[in-house]
């Protein structure tokens, strides 16, 4: 212990001095995070709060569309989102094969997007819940299934045209689904999520603030059963006329219910985005979702006699005995106008001529009404009005305006020729001229069932005005089934069963197209109407005459329909 | 009575009394597993994102601390009068180690900065070895002019040598140079009977530093990120995110575990940034526990340096001392953003290879100079 340097009283001290110093900075930086935590930290603990949460929606379910019957025309799958983890899989290769295998992707794909480091990487939406489901029972680490909900159409190109569909983030896109959306999107939720920095989800930190409501169900006044039958009929005509088009409505002329709408080609609505069967040429998306049946509108042509029929008698300038004769054609100031039969019907009475679809016949009714009376009868029948049906995008009816409406307007008009107006605009003023002369609104909403109650409410049309009176009704009724009983509605004649109608035949523009519309709009009972259907056959090859192709496929709609019709009436 | 036999009786006598500091073992023991708790607590969920294991930075530290405490248990038993031997050598060594970390190829870069050495498998931070090397230099130095150490001359001559290593030492780390030089005034301080020595010497470095500070211009950043670290963008999200952390705990915390700012939010939560976690999850009473702890950590060497049978085992206990209380410091202030913020990390409980193995072969070095106290002297 020689050399020992001692540890000298002046030494202890400054350590004692040092070691002070050190216990005072020390004291004050405790003295700092007091103040950080007490009088700092309500400030820094909302806005670490703010860094941490998210506000994130739930989106609602969708309320379900059925139809009249209850049958499930849209509603809701779950799906499956599945994404990868980059940092939580432990056997890559695995992962890859798995998912290339089940979600049938290529390999090369699926690999890039699981070596790709990054906080979460989708990999595929809206997988099917049974791949889903098989994925998960795996149990390979890294992989995200989410569940997620998704709109689906169970019948597919079923009453596409007016269904339509709802899109990614579950809204309305085109048809019912948008003009319904309040009713059906629900109210979306809440939920206060906490998130990790890269802004990955906690799952023990979720609250939900707000739970979401489902939309509710709507019923509509289809019935799936004469949907599916009239889509069967048009696509059958569709290929054997080789038409471009066709469409069929089938509505209840007392109340305005649509029974079914058809649009044939109709389009898959669980893939509205994919020109598919025979859109495979379609190149416009608009195109192939366009429901000629109110987007379009077409020359009515002999069906419009109807109309022309109603305001006459109306106005009392014609009986149904009184004689009239047919030359093959009609001279008006200075221009002839030719019947279709160019060699003329000669005599005929009345209701023969309209069972003939004589042209100079109308056209003689025409000029006697005026053009004065005939317009004001064109705006109380409703015919340069919307119809209002709960459908978007309906056409107006394109009409000469009533100044520039001449004699030889007047003429065209009568028959059905030079103006345009909609399937459903035409069918929706008949409906009214036949079923006693009231107004109908034509709609495809029903009822409305609460998603929370259980309770419906039913969706109410403007009560109906007269129009006509009812004995025009009913000898417009009379003259229209003798016209499929003897006249050339004959091929629409089904036995057993009394059915009114009128045929048509119109050109489109430009004629030099040659192309033909056959139509044929008809109804049942005849004295007591139930259902009218309207057929309409775009550019069908071959013989072109609505008496010809578009009667024999009312026919074969009543047939079947009515038996149909009368068994639920039964079971009512 | 024969000679044997009183040899004999002093002998026992003398191994009753020898004296060893147990309190500055448990409080090191205590410090360790605490660290352990809140390094796995905060780093278990970003470690599991970009490890897969959820451990992996508890089980190194695990490693780390096991190679420690063979180390320390090591300096703890050998006689600390040994290492004055070794003086120059630690210099030199000291010097060298943080030299060749500077030439590119040799020393691996973290952060920008050159900052570790690898030998093989295994790779190391010369600053941490420096900061032993330089406690054993100086110690070694100052005993041989104990009586001299009141000079102006003796005493600039002993800063002289420590200017190397503290300049090689700052190219690459300014922090750890700090530290190191804070170290020697305060081995210097305690040797010298002087006081205004160390307010002039105090006064200089308080200027030199502000000088320093505003001449650099990512330093002066810095000092804007420290003002204003909501405006500062990248520069201050470090310190806001810890400041955060530090604001969400509340007078208890919000529980073990429970720290959502740990999620990635504050960057290196498990290292420099753990005080901020600890505050969060254990609030205001475990931030406050953890400084007291590190206070009778202070006043254990306190004593033993105050007792030390010579200078020399004394100046190491303050050189120690100094490194472990100015790490401490600067540790918390960075994170309560009392400072601009530097890369000091929180002895005993941040996440660090070299630091704690060369932390705990220090706390060895203390217990071996209390191991030389005589209870009478205590007494």
């Amino acid at each position: 212990m020689f050399g020992l340097v001692r540890n000298r009283t002046y030494n202890k001290k400054k350590i004692l001095v040092m070691g002070t110093l050190f216990l005072a900075v020390l004291l004050f930086l405790a003295a700092r995070v007091v103040f950080l935590i007490y009088y700092r930290g309500p400030e820094l603990a909302e806005k670490a709060k703010e860094l941490q949460e998210r506000e994130r929606t739930l989106v609602a379910q969708r309320g379900q569309i059925l139809d009249r019957n209850g049958v499930i025309l849209a509603e809701n799958q779950t799906v499956y989102n599945i994404s990868v983890i980059h940092n939580q899989i432990e056997d890559e290769k695995a992962v890859v094969d798995l998912l290339s295998e089940k979600l049938d992707m290529d390999a090369d794909v699926v690999y890039e997007k699981v070596s790709k480091v990054t906080s979460i990487e989708k990999i595929k939406n809206n997988v099917p819940k049974d791949i889903g489901d098989e994925i998960m029972a795996y149990g390979l680490k890294g992989i995200k299934v989410d569940e997620g909900s998704k709109r689906y159409y169970p019948y597919d190109n079923l009453a596409s045209k007016i269904l339509g569909f709802a899109g990614g983030d579950n809204q309305g896109i085109i048809g019912l689904e948008t003009v319904y959306e309040d009713v059906l999107a629900g109210e979306n939720g809440e939920l206060i999520s906490t998130t990790d920095a890269r802004g990955v989800e906690l799952d023990d930190y979720m609250e939900t603030i707000e739970e979401p409501i489902k939309g509710d169900d709507l019923m509509l006044t289809i019935d799936y059963n004469i949907q599916c039958y009239c889509m069967q009929t048009a696509e059958k005509v569709y290929r054997q006329k080789e038409a471009e088009g066709v469409s069929i409505i089938a509505m209840n002329p007392q109340n305005g219910e649509i029974l079914a709408m058809v649009d044939y080609p109709e389009f898959n609505l669980n893939d509205p985005f994919s020109f598919t069967g025979d859109f495979s040429e379609c190149t416009d998306l608009n195109e192939m979702w366009r429901n000629s049946c109110i987007n379009d509108t077409y020359e009515p042509g002999s069906v419009f006699k109807i109309i022309t029929t109603a305001a006459s008698l109306e106005e009392n300038i014609v009986s149904l005995d009184e004689q009239f004769f047919c030359p093959g054609y009609i001279t008006v100031d200075d221009r002839t106008i030719h019947c279709h039969k160019t060699t003329g019907h000669g005599s005929e009475n009345f209701v023969e001529a309209i069972g003939n679809s004589c042209n100079p016949v109308f056209i003689t009714l025409g000029l006697r009404l005026g053009v004065d009376r005939y317009y004001s009868y064109f705006e109380k029948f409703g015919l340069l009005e919307k119809s209002g049906i709960d459908l978007p995008g309906e056409a107006g009816t394109i009409m000469h305006d009533k100044e520039n409406m001449g004699q030889v307007e007047l003429a065209t008009v009568s028959f059905g020729q030079s103006f345009q107006l909609t399937p459903v605009r035409l069918m929706t003023t008949v409906a009214a001229l036949i079923n006693g002369g009231t107004t109908v609104v034509p709609h495809l909403g029903k009822t409305i069932i609460d998603s929370e109650t259980g309770e419906s409410t039913p969706i109410s049309y403007e009560a109906g005005e007269s129009i006509v009176s009812s004995e025009t009704s009913e000898t417009l009724r009379f003259l229209l089934e003798k016209v499929v009983s003897e006249g050339g509605g004959n091929k629409a004649y089904l036995e057993g069963y009394e059915i009114g109608g009128k045929t048509a035949t119109s050109q489109t523009l430009p004629r030099s197209d040659n192309k033909y519309i056959s139509s044929f709009l008809g109804f049942a009972p005849a004295d007591d109407p139930q259902i009218m259907i309207l057929i309409k056959i775009n550019d069908p090859q071959g013989a072109y005459y609505g008496g010809v192709i578009a009667a024999p496929v009312a026919k074969e709609l009543f047939e079947n329909i009515l038996p149909y019709l009368s068994v639920l009436d039964n079971k009512q | 009575m024969s000679r044997e036999v009183q040899r004999e009786k002093t002998r026992e006598k003398k191994k009753k009394i020898a004296y060893f500091d147990y309190n500055l073992l448990f409080l090191v023991i205590f410090l360790l597993s605490f660290g352990l708790v809140m390094l796995y607590s905060s780093s278990a969920y970003i470690s599991a994102n970009k490890y897969g294991d959820d451990a992996y930075y508890l089980k190194r530290q695990i490693r780390n601390i096991a190679i420690g405490a063979v180390m320390m248990f090591i300096t703890a038993k050998v006689d600390y009068r040994v290492w004055k031997k070794f003086g120059w050598l630690a210099y030199f060594g000291s010097f060298f180690l943080c030299v060749i970390v500077l030439i590119p190829g040799i020393g691996s870069s973290s952060h920008g900065s050159s900052r570790w050495l690898g030998v093989g498998p295994i790779s190391f931070q010369p600053s941490e070895v420096a900061k032993l090397g330089m406690i054993f230099f100086m110690a070694m130095l100052i005993e041989k002019f104990p009586r001299q150490m009141g000079d102006w001359k003796t005493l600039l001559k002993l800063l002289a040598f420590s200017i190397p290593v503290v300049g090689v030492i700052a190219a690459a780390n300014l922090s750890t140079a700090v530290i190191v030089f804070g170290m020697v005034v305060c081995m210097l301080f305690v040797a010298s009977p002087k006081y205004s020595h160390f307010v002039i010497v105090g006064v200089i470095g308080v200027i030199f530093g502000v000088c320093f500070i505003m001449g650099a211009g990512y330093r002066a950043s810095r000092v804007q990120a420290w003002l204003h670290p909501e405006a500062a963008g990248d520069k201050g999200y470090q310190t806001l995110m810890g400041l955060y952390a530090i604001g969400s705990g509340g007078l208890f915390g919000k529980g073990l575990g429970e720290s959502l700012q740990k999620l990635g939010n504050v960057p290196e939560s498990q290292n420099d940034m753990i005080f901020t976690i600890i505050c969060e999850e254990l609030g205001l009473f475990g931030a406050v526990c953890l400084i007291l702890l590190f206070i009778l950590l202070i006043w254990r060497m306190m004593v033993i340096a105050n007792n030390s049978q010579d200078l020399y085992g004394s100046l190491i206990v303050v050189g120690v001392m100094a490194q472990v209380a100015i790490q401490v410091i600067l540790n918390i202030a960075v994170v309560t953003n009392t400072i601009p913020n530097t890369g000091v990390i929180l002895p005993f409980v941040s996440y660090g290879g070299t630091s704690i193995i060369f932390l705990m072969t220090e706390m060895g070095l203390a217990l071996s100079v209390s191991k030389g106290i005589k209870l009478e002297s205590i007494e």
